[in-house]
């Protein structure tokens, strides 16, 4: 059963094939047997499960449907879930209970979906190897001395080992792309807007938005109509109709314009990678569709754009954290000015201090044009090289990632771990939907293609990936060591 | 631009974090090689570009002004560390 996409699942549990009790069983002790060596889980629910599942099948006995009723799934611990601790891989919310569910968790508990637990990820979401997190790293099921990308590395590995159907994450500079190209999966992350930010710690609020890793392409058809939509209580949620994303996964790719930015295969990329995704292009002009080469002449400007902005509104996001309404006090503090500075101090890992050091930096008196206006514009200037791209070209293909996932520990200079999203923050900057599939495998390691569309074009991206899904079997390639059926 | 230990204790502050003297080299260090990274932006004319703040292109959407939320009070001061009579409690502040 753990082989099965959440498409598949779905058609087995409406057929009576399996009950969602059975399978929400097989896939908490696959975590129970599994979860230590991988580190995905950082809470698990089982008791809360089975009683969903319960649910879920006492509903489909009563009549009720649904793609998703009964789906065993996991969220990124980044999503508040009414009574299950939230802690944002952080020390400073590790005792963390939110009275309120997100309602991208409110949307997939209202489908019937079965929460199994919350993932393991970046502290606060600030990395590219889930190395940040205050609960340890996660490992990646294609190679456990390897990363499996970040920031949200626990649901992915959670994914690709078969320890859920699916799960949640979040993209604020490639946090779902990386971890889905180095785990071997598919991972999307919708326009800006379009999904509910509301009940999802925030870390950059321009750029923030969540998705989703799953199996195929298909699957993040099927989690975006239940995902997807307007929100009252987040007011960047944009107030446009929702489509049918399974509706048009199979229309013909006949006569697609694919671009292909040149500055996305230039130096730093691993040539096994390059030559991966130029021969997976090839798949597509067999599906009818023509491939030229575009310019996006400011994407070497992105990092240095996103390390101010993202910085800039995470310093000002993590403000909140004071000590005082919730998270983490430090022991016996001396005054207020005290309690404060240890409390954050203590609570919060290096890198989220570098980081909101950094933005407090950005943003402090005699420094704001010099750096967050510049930044601003730098994004300006990249938003117009999309608009221009796409006055050519329906779909922008390149790498996800420069190389397939590295060692723990390979990566200690913040520099370096900054430019792994060198592909993939423009995209950020830009608020454009992103996909990145699985298209190739490089020395036993998967690696992923990411197809960008224009301003919410998530139903022509779905289809573009699920088209290439439908040619090819690189999706169904699983890691050996995690996926013998118990 | 110079970026030294003094710079990274005032920011600290204005952060209202704690940085001990063994970390302060280290944290300038690495803080250094990331304002190499943001400044390549410098390179670049950006003349008469409008910035963009946001990648939407849209006003703030209004509501009729009425209470929507349900009273969380009791819940919401369950989480704090320190509260009192619907208080929270912070460490003396005046004398």
């Amino acid at each position: 059963m753990i082989e099965k996409t959440v498409a598949e699942l779905s058609v087995a549990l409406a057929s009576g094939d399996i009950s969602s009790v059975e399978l929400t069983q097989t896939y908490l002790d696959r975590i129970a047997e599994l979860n230590t060596e991988l580190n995905a889980f950082i809470t698990v629910c089982d008791e809360s499960a089975l009683d969903q599942a319960r649910a879920a099948d006492a509903a489909r006995a009563n009549g009720e449907a649904g793609a998703l009723l009964g789906i065993p799934m996991a969220h990124k611990d980044i999503f508040c879930t009414q009574g299950i601790s939230t802690t944002c891989g952080s020390r400073m919310l590790q005792n963390f209970v939110s009275p309120y569910d997100a309602t991208v968790v409110e949307r997939f508990k209202a489908a019937g979906a079965v929460t199994l637990g919350k993932t393991n990820m970046d502290e606060f979401a600030m990395g590219s190897s889930n190395e940040n997190s205050f609960f340890g790293p996660v490992r990646n099921p294609w190679d456990t001395n390897r990363v499996p990308g970040g920031s949200s590395g626990g649901s992915a590995a959670a994914v690709a080992a078969g320890l859920c159907a699916m799960a949640t994450g979040t993209d604020t500079g490639g946090s779902i792309r990386q971890p889905a190209s180095f785990c071997g999966i598919t991972g999307f992350k919708p326009s800006y807007g379009r999904v509910s930010r509301w009940g999802m710690i925030a870390f950059a609020s321009s750029l923030d938005q969540a998705g989703t890793l799953c199996q195929s392409a298909e699957d993040a058809a099927l989690m975006m109509n239940v995902m997807a939509g307007l929100d009252s209580k987040d007011s960047t949620s944009i107030d446009r109709d929702v489509e049918d994303y399974t509706a048009t996964l199979d229309d013909s790719l006949d006569g697609l314009k694919i671009g292909i930015p040149r500055q996305h295969f230039a130096q730093g990329l691993n040539a096994e990678v390059e030559q991966a995704i130029r021969d997976a292009l090839k798949e597509y002009e067999k599906l009818g569709a023509s491939i030229r080469e575009i310019d996006l002449p400011n994407n070497h400007l992105s990092v240095s754009a996103y390390y101010v902005v993202a910085p800039a509104e995470a310093s000002a996001n993590l403000s909140r954290y004071d000590g005082v309404r919730y998270g983490y006090r430090c022991e016996n503090p001396l005054d207020l000015e005290d309690m404060y500075k240890r409390s954050r101090s203590e609570g919060f890992g290096d890198e989220v201090k570098r980081r909101i050091m950094v933005g407090t930096y950005a943003l402090s008196a005699g420094y704001y044009d010099a750096y967050y206006r510049k930044a601003q514009k730098i994004r300006r200037l990249i938003k117009n090289d999309f608009d221009a791209a796409f006055e050519e070209v329906d779909i922008i293909v390149g790498p996800t990632s420069p190389h397939t996932a590295f060692e723990l520990g390979a990566k200690s200079d913040p520099v370096a771990m900054y430019l792994e999203d060198i592909y993939t923050i423009a995209v950020n900057l830009a608020g454009l939907p992103a996909i990145s599939i699985p298209g190739g495998m490089v020395n036993g390691l998967p690696i992923g293609m990411h197809l960008v569309g224009s301003d919410f074009a998530e139903a022509r991206v779905l289809n573009i990936a699920h088209q290439f899904q439908q040619q090819t079997d690189w999706h169904c390639h699983k890691p050996a060591a995690f996926r013998q059926e118990g | 631009m110079a970026f030294d230990k003094s710079e990274v204790e005032k920011i600290a502050h204005l952060a209202r974090l704690h940085i001990s003297d063994s970390e302060a080299d280290e944290v300038t260090a690495r803080i250094g090689d990331i304002l190499g990274l943001i400044d390549q932006m410098q390179s670049v004319d950006t003349d008469g570009v409008e910035p963009l703040a946001h990648p939407l292109d849209v006003v703030q959407r209004l509501r009729e002004d009425v209470i929507t939320e349900k009273d969380q009070r009791q819940d919401l001061q369950t989480l704090a560390p320190n509260s009192q009579d619907g208080l929270y409690l912070v460490p003396k502040v005046l004398e």
